[in-house]
């Protein structure tokens, strides 16, 4: 190895390392989507999902695995009482046999029972469409999971241990899917969207329903979809093909 | 006006039986107190509520004492509002039973919150929207009217706020049993509920349920103190008891049948009227027959006796607690419909009846809730003139036509 290294080499090797690293910089750059701290969810923004039911095989939980290790949800072996924020039904026409197996989760409802129940305001919709709950002025009560109609919501039945940054969890408090609006803030997508297009059928789309050239929003003008109970018209963002 | 007067007197206190009663009762609640904290150190997991049926044995008993509340106060309100002199000298004992049992009852409900620790939070952070948030107000308020209302009847120099007092008191307890019922009501996703006939049901349950416990609590204290109670005058109440009974069976048949008309409800009927098991046998064995009919039977024989109305007001209790289950339990045991006309499965319980068995700890905490109603009626009863001195027939009879409203024994 030579000793006399002259400016030019010096030059020429940071040349070569800023073209190595600069695309590594690009990589984590936040996209255009993600908020800046501090800035208000944008009541512009619908976040929501279409899912093909076509696509999701009824044996795969690439989805459900995704949502518990991403928000830290550890499984306590107690089936009735451990959280689980999203679910894959089995639906089956009693009529013609006819079978489909769909994720179910928050449905992120336009017109939230969950918030017009809760007392104390706790559950709440974001101006994006976000629906969550504000665990600190939660009081565990469980009227939203009574009047939910999606089941979509869970409660702390024990001392939580292991938590997730993101989703701080405590005893006594409900809880249900965030649409991992920590992701969405950052300008990612929902762990659930992510673990299906690489390790599922690729059936979810994320999006935002209310920009007309998002892909979710012309998929959805142009294609035929439906929401669960959909007759309650609480109107969901999360809507479904093939159910 | 009638120139009659009734005596008031307190229950004397710190006898040997008052004692016993108190401490016996100071148990059940300390018991409940302990059965709190174990609920809440481990988590509701140790209870049998889960994330399906997320309301339990608590708020059976929780809603069952609040509904009562109100209804024990229709005592005062017939005597006051629509005047009819007989039940005037009870005016003081209903109110004071209406508070102690809303007392009760909010006790069980908050204790069993998941932060029972935040109840500040509930105070001071109102979504108006919900009706929960309303019954706060109104139970809230309650305690402030009828408190005032008690005030209006002992304290003779409030003479001109009785009446004022009586109807806004007689109004508030129609308003807060309406907020009860449109709890379940409201909740428009879940097939057993979601219908308006759920505020007058819960109105006639109220009725029957605290004319119950105040005949229970009028005869035994009558007993135990050996004051005089007239058998006319228990008729009269064990006949207004066969109306509110009466009441609520025609409202329990509007709700059933009702529903039963609309195709996509008949599953949940069929679950709860054929298929429920404990849930059948409750709503038919205990809610409707032991609880319903045969103490409608007893209080409408023509020689109906103490027995026979002290046994059907302990049925009336009983088929309101089956009752209050039935709909609570049974109508969360019922799955929620997410997909009409399929069947689906998950490892969520969907498409499954929901399991749910009582844990002692949630029945102790209930029964904590009777315990303290009773105490707060006890010590209230102890310390203030609330119990009529007689309600005897004959020469006893200082109670049988009575000026109730707050007049001084020296003015008269």
């Amino acid at each position: 190895m030579s000793h006399d290294t002259t400016r030019r080499d010096l030059l020429k090797a940071a040349a070569i390392g800023a073209v190595t690293i600069a695309p590594g910089l690009t990589l984590i750059a936040p996209p255009a989507q993600a908020r800046a701290p501090g800035q208000p969810a944008s009541p512009t923004n619908r976040w929501g999902l279409l899912i093909d039911t076509s696509k999701c095989d009824q044996g795969c939980t690439a989805c459900v695995d995704a949502c518990k290790t991403e928000m830290g949800l550890p499984a306590l072996d107690r089936p009735a009482t451990d959280a689980q924020y999203i679910r894959k039904v089995d639906v089956r026409d009693p009529k013609t046999g006819n079978q489909h197996s769909l994720p179910v989760m928050c449905q992120h409802c336009a017109k939230p029972p969950c918030v017009d129940v809760c007392p104390t305001g706790a559950s709440m919709k974001r101006a994006d469409g976000i629906v969550l709950v504000d665990r600190h002025i939660c009081i565990g009560c469980r009227y939203c999971m009574m009047a939910c109609p999606y089941k979509a919501r869970s409660f702390a039945h024990e001392d939580q241990t292991g938590q997730s940054a993101h989703n701080p969890r405590g005893k006594g408090c409900v809880e249900g899917c965030t649409l991992c609006a920590h992701r969405i803030d950052a300008g990612g997508q929902p762990a659930c969207v992510e673990a299906c297009s690489k390790e599922g059928g690729a059936a979810m789309l994320f999006g935002d329903l209310n920009d007309p050239k998002s892909e979710i929003s012309q998929r959805i003008s142009k294609e035929a979809t439906s929401r669960i109970r959909a007759d309650l018209g609480v109107d969901p963002a999360i809507r479904y093909q093939g159910i | 006006m009638s120139s009659h007067r009734i005596d008031y007197l307190a229950i004397p206190a710190w006898t040997k039986g008052w004692l016993t009663i108190l401490a016996a009762l100071v148990a059940a609640i300390v018991a409940a107190g302990i059965a709190v904290l174990y609920m809440e150190h481990q988590g509701h997991w140790v209870t049998g509520m889960t994330n399906q049926v997320v309301w339990g044995m608590p708020h059976v008993f929780a809603i069952f004492l609040i509904v009562a509340a109100s209804g024990a106060l229709n005592v005062a309100s017939i005597g006051s509002v629509f005047g009819r002199e007989v039940y005037q000298p009870l005016g003081r004992l209903s109110a004071l039973m209406a508070m102690a049992l809303l007392a009760g009852g909010l006790g069980v409900l908050v204790l069993d919150l998941g932060r029972p620790d935040r109840l500040i939070v509930a105070m001071t952070h109102f979504n108006f929207k919900s009706i929960f948030a309303w019954n706060v107000i109104l139970y809230s308020g309650f305690f402030a009217v009828v408190g005032f209302y008690l005030w209006a009847m002992i304290d003779w120099r409030m003479k001109r706020a009785y009446k004022p007092a009586a109807i806004t008191a007689f109004l508030w307890r129609l308003i807060l049993t309406t907020g009860t019922g449109s709890i379940f009501g409201f909740l428009m996703a879940r097939d057993a509920y979601n219908s308006a006939v759920m505020a007058p049901l819960f109105i006639a349950m109220s009725f029957a349920f605290g004319l119950a416990l105040f005949i229970l609590f009028l005869m035994g204290s009558s007993a135990a103190l050996a004051r005089p109670l007239s058998q006319q005058l228990l008729r009269k109440k064990g006949r207004l008891l066969g109306l509110f009974i009466a009441a609520n069976l025609y409202f329990v048949a509007v709700q059933h049948v009702t529903a039963l008309y609309q195709a996509d409800r008949v599953p949940v009927e069929t679950f709860i009227l054929l298929q429920g098991g404990v849930y059948t046998w409750l709503f038919w064995g205990v809610q409707v027959g032991l609880g319903g009919l045969l103490p409608l039977f007893l209080v409408l024989r023509p020689d109906a006796m103490r027995c026979h109305l002290r046994a059907a007001a302990i049925l009336v209790v009983l088929g309101g607690l089956a009752q209050i289950y039935v709909i609570l339990i049974g109508g969360q045991a019922f799955p929620l419909t997410l997909f009409p006309g399929m069947e689906v499965a998950s490892s969520f319980a969907d498409g499954q009846v929901n399991a749910y068995v009582p844990t002692l700890a949630e029945v102790v905490l209930g029964l904590g809730g009777f315990a303290l109603a009773l105490t707060l009626t006890i010590v209230g009863a102890s310390a203030f003139r609330i119990l009529p001195a007689s309600l005897g027939d004959g020469e006893d009879a200082t109670a049988e036509v009575i000026d109730a409203e707050g007049e001084p024994l020296a003015a008269q």
